[in-house]
This record gives structure tokens, C-alpha cells and sequence, in this order.
């Protein structure tokens, strides 16, 4: 194929899955598989004095932490989370051991014997509750996880010499993941070597858990990736704490075990987005220009810390959205409370910062009797402007050109007019929302821990199969790896193989997280290419291995959080339009309309699929997707309880892609998974506050919060 | 071991029901929701199932001496598909659940449940519906009202089976309903509301209102219709001050993982007040 | 084991005797190797499981196996080796609406369904058809395309 890369090809993994023939883990089925129920705390925080568990018969096993022979410690960052609950339990939900057998009725009589005797200790329920001194901390003596903070220019200055200053608090709640697929793993033990198949995003980072759970090397441990059915970053990291799971019940058991979780216990146990509360404030000189932001975050990460701190620093990086402010200082906390661990989800910490800024700037525009769009075109960040760790914008930023788009497909000026000053019979609103996202990981990341490498392999056949460990969740890698390596070397697609990683046969590419998988190794892949193709006439089968090379011109200081905190950054501009009820308060979506830059589409109809199933889940988490958590425990465990949308709830999109080419991405390609969940969610928020004339500070925006802000009424 | 049983015809069911302690069970849809546990195991029924949904005698949909007679085990699709069924009910069953559910649930089962919030009940509480219940020895008539006791309660007894769902067909001027929930499809609904009213002239001859998920039971109060009741059209509006009253004290809707009192107490007020002005405008400019 | 059930599966006779009140997902995933139907909410919620009774959609994670008894099913694995599904299948890989193909299988049957019912259906009927099959990865505005090429290209079959 040399065609415009961007032209959309048939997926290459279409056809099993649209026959329902794909494997998923539970649809594998070995001999002799035993199955596995995992028993959960449902004390927020306890010491567990006694455990009393039945006799088992004959093939029934338990499994907890005296079955893991290494560390009882989830290898993440700060390896706090153990995967069996030792003396103490953190969380309702926290697993405490596995009950194994052959049978599954017969495994759920033997929970309903088990007894665990607990002593309560006071809980730290919410991240008010963190501050109270009386409460034992969970984490540290202040109970945060981390404690971050950044700042540029003169931010005291600037508020001394500001004319208005406008400070305001935003909340966001959690959101599920709710990828269909639940969280599943199987494990076997075969000659001293476990293998753990399963729904896993980051094979490597299993593995990795595994090597440290049970103190073995590389050589005895083994993950293989199941087809994924949906992950966005909800199996990210808690694979690790299953996989080990799952791996213990099969060494001890000896038989295949697998454990496959409910929708409620997946609901109620595993990662979802941090909620948060953010305060902003910003100081606004005399030519209605914002001279600084000041910042004070905090995200919930829950018990144990997993990625939160990282989740934490991309919200900071974040929290002047696409502005340039010349003075900066924010400050961010991850806290600890007793309450489900949360994780990585599509944009890690983005969107909760994105929703604050874009608020807050079309608050501070509407309080000064300006236009919301035209005040945030007065303050976009520019090629060579500094970014708010300290780096420089290297690339030229579109963000005119993506306004522009989106304003003509939207009418939105017009409509912004007509709404905000016709007739308000019915409660339109449209909204605007700007937003970046980082590719790939924060600052040195790359180069410091990832170090990825991928192998390109020519066959005696002539076929060309792929070495890399990432990950097909649904976002269409097998086929955008394949077009960029077929591309580079005038082959056919269907010449080109990529098998579901093993970690036995792939090399660490890196995890498939942070939108970095088609910039960094989708490039790495292209140089491989190349080198292969240049040695293509040589006899046999060729192997050759591509390294990451970190960009020259990046600078950054991990201590001090200062410098590039990305090599790239791809940019979105989303419209929608509402329709509320004034009589209930209940949303009807009537429009979205978005423009891109994701540098090159790797394909036009994958990207698109990314782009509306991205929205769509952005205005979920702006509306729809509430879930709560009272004294410890998640209120909405079913799907019945927690809405996403249907097909009912959206209406057709349109979007545009405005090339950039990115000279270190693969045919000029930039990170473009995470980016499109993230201008959802405001855009919603500042529609819905065009419809009934007020302002918003909360997500997810529900009816009955609508009818909290208007009491008496919409619009004056 | 639990053992479900399969009758061949009714007789056969209620043979069963007598000499035993069934849980009858048409659809599913929501018994299957309610008993369910692992994946893989079997649902936990507390007494065996009596499946009734294949019952040839309850599948039928008639009208006869102006009464609408829907079978216990017409699904809620076949319900939607049929000429003589009222759009109330039509407007509920339409937006409620799935498609997939629509195919299997049944009207029958749907009030059987008795959730507080079950999509179908104001709409047939407004319409006068009477049940049908059969056992071996008796049937009995017993208007919907009083069929249900509260949340998961219901007058069934245990030697009985809901056999028909009757509808007096009458025709009415002013029909209204509402679901009120968190997404267009596939939700439970938050508060549910359901009005009919004839008029005559410029005369409300009769006005119905019941609202469903703000209190245990559907609330419809005899009270506020009959003071409605032979008004004037151009004398609604000015009622409403007393109906709320009338009203606050049965409008006790809870706090849960769906919505939450204030709401669900202010929209029921909002629906009901716009009813009202529905009357009174609709109704206007028909005389 | 308990009475015997017999019921016609993807156009064949199958009988077998189990509890009746097993779902009938336990029964085609475990019994008859029928993974195409998948778990994914085990409440009728998100349609992952849906198969067809009598050309009609149902949840299979809400059918007691023993109200089947006399009955046509028909799951993705039969369903696929037919004209429509061909179409179908080009359908949905021109427009892109496989992602993570969880939802997939269920997809097509409650496009199947709708088509029986209604050869020329328009957007909203689509989107209201497949209003109880839940998708997070694509935002249904490829899947309601597929189904909408779909019916145009497949006249005259259904």
C-alpha cells in the first residue's frame, strides 16, 4: 500500500469479532479450570482480628496472602496495595482472600461460611475528612499520597497589581470506566512457569507485579493479552492486583483458575477517575487580561496510592487548559480516604482540570460583560509560549484554525446570540469548549523508566510480524500498527502479522496508555521499517529492533516538575448544543460538532470512531454518569444505577481534522486516544449554562443539581 | 433442590399454585434481575418458579363490551403492537426498558413487581384497570389501587394468579404522560406521571392525575380530582394553590441511588401544575 | 440435572436436561460452547447477551432456559452463516462500528431484529432499536450508519 495513510482500511480484526468468534478470557475454557470469588471487606477500615474459614472439601481452596511467596505489594509506583489484606482493610471491597474450586455453588456456600472478625477503626471517608486532624491518616502523617507544587513568572505580583480577581470551586465526581468487557484474568501453572491470560492494557506491568509477587524471574512468569473488550484505562494498572490474584490460586491449586468478575463487583471494587475539588483564581489586569492562576487541587485517589500521583501532575500540567497565563503557581494534592482506590481513565487527570479552567474562564468572561469566546481567543497559547511547567509550546498550535471549524459547523455565534437573547420559551443553550492533551508520558518518563523497544520480524514467507507489547482494546492498534509498518515497507497490510502480545515473545514497547502508542512506538515501528527495508534482499529471516531516542530539545527536572512535561500536544475544539426541560430540568443533547489536531490521522475511520465514542463518553461524565460514595460505600452498583449513554441520548456528530504534522510521530502522528473524551464534558457544562443563564461549577451535571442552582426558576 | 414447573394450561397452573408455594413467573425480565447471583449459578429463588408465560389462555389481547382485556402473558411488545390498547399505556411501555425487555416482559408482571416506580402503574390507575385473579376455587376482581399494598407488595394470595388486566375504553380529551428519568432509554424512572381528563364544553367533567416513584404507592388522590371536578376550564389555574396542599402530604418520594426527594417532590408538583395548565389551555380554544 | 428441555438452537433440535431455571446464557455459553453471547451487566441492562426467541430479541442473561422449551433461538453463531448477516458484516466494517466487538455479537442481532420488523428503518428507529444495547468505545454514530447501509444495500432481503 502507498496511499494517503489516512485512508481508512477494513479493521483487521473486524471479521472475528463482528462473527462473535473473537476470544475474550471468558470465553476460554481449559481443562480442569477451576473458578475463583474473590472475599471483599465490607468495613471501610478495620484491623482483621480473625479469620474463620470452614473445612473445605476435597479440590475447594483458599487463597490469600500466605500464598504469595514474594511481596504482598502491587508493584505500581509507591507499591502500597497488597493483593491479598493482611492484618487491616482499607476500603469496602478490599480483597481479603480467593475461595477455589470446581464448582461455583458449591464456592459461594463456603464464602457464606467464612467469618471475619474485624475491629473498626474511624474512618476517612471524604477528603474533608482528611483534614481533620483527629482521624488516624492513612498515608504518611497528612494524608496525602503526594504534594505537589509548580510556578512561573511572578504569581504574588500579579495579584498585587490585578483589577479584578475572580476565585470560584469546582467539583467533579467519579467516573466508571464501564468498559463492556468486565475485568477478567485466568491463570495457569505449568512447569514452574505461571502464565496469566487476560483483559490486560499493560501485559509488561503484570508481569512486572507477578515477578514481585511471587520473587521469580522474567523467565517463569508469562502474561498473554486476551482480546479486550473496551479498557480506557480502567485496565491500566488493576490487572496487576488480579493477575496476582489469580496466579497464587494457580500455583497453589495447580489447575487453571479463573477468576471473572460480576458487573456489580466490577462497578464496586475497581478504578474509576478521581473525583476532585479544584480552586482557581485568577487575577485580571486592567485590559481585561489574565495575568495569573493560581490553583489549588485536590483529586480523591482513594486507599492505596496506584497511579494517582501522576494522575495528579497531568490535572496540574493541565489547569490553564489552552492559555497562556504569564504567572502561575498551583498546588495539588492526592488524598487519602478510605473509599475505592481510583486510577488511570481516559485523559488521567485532564478532564477534571479542563472543566475548572474552561468554567472559570467563561465565569470570569460573563462577569466582565465579554464574550466567553472572544475573551478565551484573547489568551491561547501560541507557538513558543511557555507552558505551565516552564517548557515551550515547540510546535505550531491550530488553535485559530480549530475555533474557526467548529464555529461554522456549529453556527455557533449565531446560535450564542439567539439563544442567550431570544425568546426563552425553551431553554437552548450552546457551548464551546478549548482543550489540549500531552502526549505520551510526563517529562522524562519515556527515556527514565519506559525505555521501550520494539522488533520488526521478516518471515521466510516474506511476511512481516510485529514485536511490541502493546495493547488492541478496541482503538484499533492492530490494524493502525500494521498500516504504518505495511506503509513504511510497500507491503500489503494482510502481509503484515500482529498477534495479542506475550510477554515471552515481545519486547517492552511500553504500556498502551498516556496517547502515546502510535506517537512513540508507531514511530519506532516506522524506523524499524525503514532499517528493515533497507536490509530486505538479505537472505533468511530478518530481525531488526528499534530503541526510543529521546527528543534532544527536551528538557525537564523531575524534582522541580520544570520543563517539557511533553514532547507533543494534540488539541480538539468541541460545540454542542442542548435543549433542557424547564420543567424537569432533563438535558436533551442536539447537537456536536468538533475539530482536531492530532497531527496525522493514522486512519481517518478509526480516528473517527475515537473521536465520537470519545465525546460521547466526555458528555456522559458531563451529565449522565454520577456515582456517589456514602460512608465508604459506591450507591450506584449496577448499570441500571449508573448511566451511560444509549444510542438514544446522542444525535449525529460532525467533526473535522486539521493536519500538523508531528516530525517525531509516525507520518507526522500525535497522541489521539485520550483527547477527544476531554471538551465533552465542558462544552455540555457551559451549553447547559447558556440554556438557563447560570453559572455551573459541579460535574456531572444532573437534573436535580440544575434544580439545586435555578430554585426559582430558569433565566431572569 | 428448587424445581421449577411448566403447566400445559391454566388449570394445570392454578393445580400447581394450590398445592404449593410458586413463584409465578411470565417474562422474567425483572424476577431474573431481582434473584440473580453469579454468573453461571443458578438465580436464588426462594420457592420454585411457575412458568406461565407460554399459557396459550393468557396470551390473548380482546376488547369486548367496551373493556380491554390483556392476558397475563402478552408481552409488553405485543401490548404496543395492538390497535385497541390506549396511548397512555402505549406511551409508557414505549419508552420503557429496552426492546429486548418489551419482548419478553409482561404488563402483568410489571404490576405484580409492585416497585413504587414501575412505568406502567400511573398510567393504569388513571384508566380504572381491574385485575383479574384466579385460583382454582374463585375469581375475583380488584381494582389496581387496591392490588397493591406497597413496594413489592401485592393482594395476590398464594393459590392465585393475575390472569387478565382490564381496561375500560373510554375516550378522554386531555391525555398526558411523562417519565421522567436519567437517560431516554433503558432507565428506571425518577418520578412518572400520568393525566386524563374529559371536558365538555368549557367544563372539566372529569380529571384523573396519578404519579408514580414519589411516594410507596402511586399516588392519585380521589380528594383533589373531585375538587377539579365540574369546574369551569378558566377556574384550573387558580386551583392550583390547593391542590399542592392537597398534594404536599402525599408527595414523600426518598433520597436514593437515582435521584433524590427535593427533585423528585418539585417535579411531581412542576408535572402536576403543567396538567393542569394543559386543561385549562388544550381545552380553551376546543369550545 | 433436572427435566428435559428440548428447543430448536441456530436451526437444529437440541434437547438437554438441566435445572430450567439456569439461564439460557449459562446454558449456550457453558452447554453448547456459544460464546458469541456475552455477559456483560447480567441484567437485561446492556444487551451484550442478546439472542434471538422466535425472531424477536431477548435477553438471554434474563431467560430461564425452561421458558424456551418449544422455541426457536438463534445466536450470532447461527445468524452468521446467512445472506443478511454477510451484509450486515460489510455493512459494519465500511462504517467502522467494531471497536472493541463486546457488544458486537448483540449488536447484530437487534439489528437483525429491527430489519425483520422494519426493512427501511430511519435513524431514530435505529437508534431506538438498539436503545438497550449498550456500546462505550464508538458513540453509535457508526453502528447507526452500518445499520442504515445495511438496509439499503441489503433490499429485498429482509
Amino acid at each position: 500500500m502507498k496511499e494517503n495513510i489516512s485512508m481508512p482500511i477494513p479493521k483487521v480484526d473486524h471479521q472475528e469479532k463482528m462473527a462473535g468468534a473473537a476470544n475474550y478470557v471468558g470465553d476460554l475454557k481449559l481443562p480442569g479450570m477451576l473458578f475463583a470469588k474473590t472475599l471483599r471487606s465490607d468495613r471501610a477500615r478495620a484491623l482483621i482480628k480473625t479469620v474463620d474459614t470452614p473445612p473445605l472439601p476435597e479440590g475447594y481452596f483458599i487463597v490469600d496472602y500466605h500464598d504469595i511467596p514474594g511481596r504482598n505489594r502491587v508493584k505500581i509506583m509507591i507499591d502500597d496495595q497488597p493483593f491479598f489484606a493482611e492484618d487491616r482493610v482499607n476500603y469496602i471491597g478490599e480483597p481479603i482472600l480467593l475461595v477455589v474450586g470446581p464448582d461455583k455453588q458449591k464456592i459461594l456456600e463456603i464464602m457464606a461460611q467464612i467469618r471475619v472478625d474485624y475491629q473498626d477503626i474511624a474512618p476517612i471517608l471524604t477528603m474533608d475528612d482528611a483534614e481533620n486532624q483527629d482521624l488516624p491518616p492513612i498515608f504518611g502523617d497528612k494524608n496525602y499520597f503526594a504534594e505537589f507544587a509548580i510556578a512561573k513568572g511572578d504569581p504574588e505580583e500579579g495579584f498585587a497589581r490585578a483589577k479584578y480577581i475572580f476565585e470560584e470551586e469546582f467539583s467533579t465526581g467519579y467516573q466508571e470506566q464501564l468498559y463492556l468487557e468486565t475485568q477478567g484474568v485466568l491463570g495457569v501453572y505449568e512447569n514452574g512457569q505461571i502464565t496469566v491470560y487476560g483483559s490486560i492494557q499493560c501485559p509488561y506491568y503484570v508481569r512486572d507485579a507477578l515477578m514481585q509477587a511471587f520473587g521469580w524471574g522474567s523467565e517463569r512468569v508469562r502474561v498473554v493479552q486476551t482480546t479486550l473488550g473496551g479498557a480506557f484505562g480502567g485496565k491500566e494498572d488493576y490487572p496487576s492486583l488480579i493477575g496476582g490474584q489469580v496466579a497464587a490460586a494457580a500455583v497453589k491449586t495447580g489447575k487453571p483458575v479463573q477468576l471473572l468478575f460480576d458487573r456489580a463487583e466490577d462497578l464496586e471494587v475497581t478504578t474509576k477517575r478521581h473525583p476532585s475539588i479544584i480552586r482557581l483564581r485568577a487575577a485580571v489586569d486592567e485590559n481585561y487580561r489574565i495575568t495569573t492562576l493560581a490553583a489549588d487541587i485536590r483529586y480523591n485517589a482513594g486507599a492505596y496510592s496506584g497511579l494517582s500521583n501522576v494522575v495528579l501532575q497531568r490535572g496540574m500540567f493541565n489547569i490553564a487548559g489552552v492559555y497562556h497565563f504569564p504567572n502561575l503557581k498551583v498546588k495539588g494534592r492526592t488524598v487519602a480516604t478510605n473509599t475505592v482506590p481510583n486510577g488511570a481513565f481516559r485523559g488521567f487527570g485532564a478532564p477534571q482540570a479542563i472543566f475548572a479552567i474552561e468554567m472559570q474562564m467563561e465565569m470570569i468572561a460573563r462577569k466582565l460583560g465579554l464574550d466567553p469566546l472572544d475573551f478565551k481567543m484573547n489568551h491561547l497559547a501560541q507557538k513558543g509560549d511557555s507552558t505551565t511547567t516552564g517548557g515551550t509550546f515547540r510546535q505550531a498550535v491550530k488553535l485559530p484554525e480549530l475555533i474557526a471549524t467548529v464555529e461554522q459547523l456549529s453556527s455557533y455565534r449565531q446560535k450564542t446570540n439567539e439563544f442567550t437573547n431570544g425568546n426563552h420559551k425553551t431553554l437552548k443553550g450552546i457551548g464551546m469548549s478549548l482543550f489540549l492533551h500531552g502526549c505520551g508520558f510526563t517529562g522524562s518518563g519515556e527515556r527514565d523508566f519506559i525505555k521501550a523497544q520494539v522488533k520488526l520480524r521478516k518471515l521466510a514467507d516474506g511476511k512481516v510480524e510485529i514485536l511490541a507489547a502493546n495493547t488492541d482494546m478496541g482503538q484499533g492498534l492492530k490494524t493502525t500498527f500494521r498500516k504504518i509498518v505495511a506503509n513504511t515497507l510497500d507491503l500489503s497490510v494482510e502481509s503484515v502479522i500482529y498477534q495479542n502480545p506475550d510477554t515471552t515473545r515481545v519486547p517492552n514497547s511500553g504500556p498502551t496508555v498516556a496517547s502515546r502508542t502510535i506517537m512513540i512506538v508507531g514511530k519506532l515501528l516506522e524506523e524499524a521499517a525503514r532499517e528493515l527495508k533497507q536490509r530486505w534482499s538479505e537472505p533468511g529471516e530478518i530481525e531488526v529492533t528499534a530503541n526510543y531516542r529521546h527528543p534532544t530539545d527536551m528538557r525537564w527536572d523531575d524534582k522541580t516538575l520544570s520543563g517539557d512535561a511533553y514532547p507533543a500536544y494534540s488539541w480538539g475544539v468541541n460545540a454542542v448544543e442542548v435543549e433542557v426541560d424547564p420543567l424537569t430540568f432533563e438535558i436533551q443533547i442536539k447537537g456536536v460538532w468538533s475539530a482536531f489536531d492530532v497531527g496525522k490521522a493514522i486512519d481517518e475511520r478509526i480516528m473517527r470512531g475515537q473521536i465520537e465514542g470519545g465525546i460521547l463518553q466526555g458528555l456522559g461524565y458531563g451529565s449522565l454518569e454520577k456515582m456517589e460514595s456514602r460512608q465508604g460505600k459506591l450507591q450506584q452498583r449496577s448499570v441500571t444505577d449508573y448511566i451511560i449513554p444509549t444510542a438514544m441520548d446522542c444525535v449525529k456528530m460532525e467533526h473535522r481534522l486539521i493536519d500538523n504534522l508531528y516530525d517525531d510521530g509516525p507520518f507526522g502522528a500525535k497522541g489521539a486516544g485520550e483527547l477527544t473524551l476531554i471538551g465533552g464534558a465542558p462544552a455540555l457544562a457551559a451549553a447547559v449554562s447558556n440554556a438557563l443563564g447560570v453559572p455551573l461549577h459541579k460535574l456531572p451535571i444532573t437534573p436535580e443539581y440544575l434544580m439545586e442552582v435555578v430554585k426559582d426558576g430558569p433565566k431572569n | 433442590m428448587v424445581k421449577s414447573l411448566t403447566p400445559k394450561t391454566l388449570p394445570e397452573a392454578l393445580e400447581f399454585r394450590k398445592h404449593q408455594r410458586l413463584i409465578p413467573l411470565a417474562g422474567g425480565t425483572d424476577l431474573m434481575v431481582r434473584k440473580r447471583s453469579w454468573a453461571g449459578t443458578l438465580p436464588k429463588f426462594e420457592y420454585p418458579a411457575l412458568f406461565i408465560g407460554g399459557l396459550a389462555e393468557l396470551k390473548g389481547i380482546n376488547v369486548k363490551d367496551g373493556i380491554l382485556t390483556i392476558g397475563a402473558a402478552a408481552t409488553l411488545a405485543s401490548i404496543l403492537e395492538h390497535p385497541a390498547v390506549p396511548d397512555i399505556v402505549k406511551q409508557a411501555i414505549s419508552i420503557m426498558a429496552s426492546p429486548a425487555i418489551r419482548n419478553a416482559g409482561t404488563l402483568a408482571g410489571n404490576i405484580c413487581n409492585a416497585s413504587p416506580a414501575a412505568d406502567t402503574l400511573p398510567p393504569l390507575y388513571v384508566l380504572g384497570t381491574v385485575l383479574i385473579l384466579q385460583s382454582t376455587a374463585a375469581q375475583r376482581e380488584l381494582p389496581i389501587a387496591e392490588f397493591i399494598k406497597g413496594p413489592g407488595q401485592t393482594n395476590l394470595q398464594t393459590d392465585e394468579l393475575l390472569v387478565a388486566v382490564q381496561i375500560p375504553i373510554q375516550s378522554y380529551d386531555v391525555s398526558f404522560y411523562k417519565k421522567v428519568a436519567a437517560r431516554k432509554a433503558d432507565a428506571l424512572s425518577k418520578v412518572s406521571f400520568a393525566g386524563l381528563a374529559k371536558v365538555s364544553g368549557d367544563m372539566v367533567t372529569d380529571l384523573r392525575m396519578a404519579i408514580g416513584a414519589v411516594a410507596p404507592r402511586v399516588v392519585r388522590s380521589k380528594e383533589a380530582e373531585q375538587l377539579l371536578k365540574g369546574r369551569k376550564i378558566r377556574d384550573l389555574a387558580g386551583l392550583i394553590p390547593e391542590l399542592k396542599k392537597i398534594y404536599d402530604p402525599l408527595i414523600r418520594p426518598i433520597d436514593d441511588q437515582r435521584s433524590d426527594a427535593v427533585y423528585r417532590s418539585q417535579v411531581a408538583h412542576r408535572l402536576i401544575e403543567y396538567y393542569i395548565m394543559q386543561c385549562a389551555s388544550a381545552t380553551a380554544h376546543a369550545k | 440435572m433436572g427435566p428435559k428441555i428440548d428447543f430448536t438452537l441456530n436451526s437444529r433440535p437440541v434437547s438437554l436436561e438441566t435445572d430450567p431455571l439456569r439461564r439460557l446464557l449459562d446454558v449456550l455459553r457453558e452447554d453448547f460452547e456459544l460464546t458469541g453471547p456475552k455477559e456483560g451487566c447480567g441484567e437485561g441492562e446492556c444487551g451484550a447477551c442478546s439472542i434471538l426467541l422466535n425472531g424477536r430479541l431477548i435477553n438471554s442473561c434474563l431467560t430461564p432456559v425452561g421458558t424456551v422449551a418449544g422455541q426457536e433461538i438463534t445466536t450470532i453463531e447461527g445468524f452468521r452463516l446467512t445472506e443478511r448477516f454477510k451484509v450486515l458484516d460489510k455493512a459494519f466494517a465500511d462504517a467502522g462500528a467494531v471497536q472493541c466487538g463486546y457488544c458486537t455479537p448483540g449488536m447484530v442481532m437487534a439489528a437483525e431484529a429491527l430489519l425483520r420488523k422494519n426493512s427501511k428503518p430511519s435513524e431514530m428507529a435505529i437508534r431506538e432499536a438498539i436503545s438497550g444495547n449498550l456500546c462505550r468505545c464508538t458513540g453509535y454514530g457508526m453502528i447507526v450508519e452500518a445499520i442504515q447501509l445495511a438496509a439499503e444495500r441489503g433490499e429485498g432481503l429482509w
